[in-house]
């Protein structure tokens, strides 16, 4: 039995990232006010003089944090994402996320002594990817898309030295993370060009007698009647006609929630537990932060007689996307 | 502290009561400004100026207005149309305002309507995330 992986917590704001340190995160990540992080939401995220201030609260209590710079560089000009990477190592953050290897290339060359991680927008799913990335760029932890199952991170974990880091509670991104071009498709924009996946200057939601329609750009994502719960306008999780049938074609509105194989995932030695929610206020922080928290706790105490208290599904299925939770790629049976 | 159900929270009580005669729009706007000169606030006033607001405290009837200029929050006469509307019951608002409650959960669940502009909608909420109560006396009403 290996020793408890990381719990990583999302840090939108300075409020939820000293909100996620007071309720047992190990780690915090957090983005600046840019589109070098693929949660590029107005108003959120963090300036130089709050990301100072995160830092020093973390620190005081002896907690880590991360910097996602996890979009692609574009253009021609790509210094402001250099700049990114310069700023978080200067501020002192314990490690960078990072997900384009031109700027991985740039981050060991310009601060060698600064960690980097590999991003789940980098999209390495298997361990010669993963490998790869640490001869080359010297990546000490890779974040693993959300389309293995549980075998498989095993397998992966066991052909590398590189930490493996997994999700553990959120909304989920359905497609192999990275490489989904839906919203480019209905935006022109998406999570790894500009940092977001239904940009909300393309997002409508109207009331249309009791019932309430979200689109975007134009697009009929979904319409929800008055008691039926809603989730994020992303393309992947809307009602589509296909053939005269009206379904979730893609996917369902839904957060992954990986309680029922936690001890599974201690037992191959995962590296860290991240939790999906830059976009999400303090109070969720605090609400994940701490059942997550509880559940790691008690599955170190106690793997073999582990089970999930009914508490903490209470309480993560309040804050989950659609109100419906899965165990996502992790349990495949059919595989 | 939690907030009941269906009843109005004693912090929004007991301030309503110390200002029996103070129009709610005004004292919105007055408590707005004080928390954005004292940089409890972390508006940037260029993102809200010449926008209008509405919040409807649904189960109370009660509409409250304001607008934004550059330098602040203003009093807004009502007659254009809002940019944003937040539309929920009182326990909700105060829920969602102490943290108890995170927005998206309220909004998912249907007992928050944000109607409008979604950019500023998001601006909007994410302001409010972003205040930093534990530096204010307000601290001790906030969801631990
Ligand atoms: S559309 Fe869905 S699958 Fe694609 S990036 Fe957005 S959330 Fe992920």
């Amino acid at each position: 039995m290996s020793t408890l992986p990381e719990l990583v917590c999302p840090a939108g704001s300075l409020p939820a990232l000293k909100t996620a340190i007071d309720h047992g995160a190990d780690a915090v990540y957090m983005g600046l006010k840019n589109e070098t992080n693929a949660r590029n939401f107005a108003g959120l995220n963090f300036d130089e003089k709050s990301a100072a201030a995160g830092i020093r609260y973390a620190h005081d209590k002896g907690r880590k944090v991360l910097m996602a710079i996890n979009t692609f560089a574009q253009g021609v000009d790509i210094s402001r994402w250099q700049r990114a990477v310069d700023q978080a190592a200067d501020l002192g953050v314990d490690a960078v996320i990072l997900a384009d290897i031109g700027l991985m290339d740039y981050a060991c060359r310009r601060h060698p002594r600064l960690r980097l991680h590999m991003s789940v927008q980098g999209s390495a799913t298997n361990y010669e990817a993963v490998n790869l990335a640490r001869e080359r760029f010297g990546v000490v932890r890779a974040v693993l898309p959300r389309v293995l199952t549980v075998d498989q991170v095993r397998h992966v974990i066991e052909h590398t030295d590189v930490e493996i880091e997994v999700f553990g509670f959120g909304s989920l991104c359905v497609m192999v993370e990275g490489r989904c071009l839906l919203s480019s498709y209905a935006t022109g924009e998406s999570p790894n060009t500009h940092g977001v996946c239904s940009p909300a200057k393309f997002v409508r939601w109207e009331q249309e007698g009791a019932a309430t329609a979200s689109r975007l750009n134009g697009i009929l994502i979904d319409r929800y009647g008055a008691g039926e719960a809603a989730g994020y306008p992303t393309l992947c999780k809307g009602r589509f006609d296909v053939e005269g049938d009206t379904y979730y074609a893609l996917e369902e509105p839904t957060s992954l929630n990986v309680l029922e194989v936690l001890p599974s995932l201690l037992e191959i030695g995962v590296a860290a537990i991240k939790v999906e929610g830059r976009q999400r206020s303090p109070a969720y922080v605090a609400q994940v932060t701490q059942t997550l928290r509880a559940a790691l706790d008690e599955a170190a105490r106690n793997p073999q007689r582990f089970s999930v208290k009914p508490a903490w599904q209470a309480a993560l299925a309040k804050v989950a996307e659609g109100q419906q939770q899965t165990l996502g790629a992790y349990s495949r049976p059919w595989k | 502290m939690r907030v009941p159900d269906l009843t109005l929270p004693p912090l929004f009580a007991s301030v309503v009561s110390r200002l029996p005669a103070t129009p709610p729009n005004l004292a919105l706007v007055t408590l707005l400004n004080q928390l954005l000169k004292r940089g409890v606030l972390p508006a940037d006033m260029s993102l809200l100026a010449g926008r209008h607001f509405a919040v409807d405290v649904l189960d109370a009837g009660l509409r409250l207005r304001f607008g934004a200029d550059d330098n602040g929050f203003v009093l807004d006469d009502g007659h254009a149309e809002p940019d944003l509307r937040f539309a929920a019951n009182a326990s909700d608002l105060a829920r969602m305002m102490l943290r108890e409650e995170d927005p998206d959960t309220l909004f998912f669940n249907r007992k928050l309507t944000i109607e409008g502009d979604t950019e500023l909608g998001l601006i909007v909420k994410n302001l409010l995330d972003s205040v930093d109560w534990s530096e204010t006396p307000l601290a001790r009403f906030m969801a631990a």
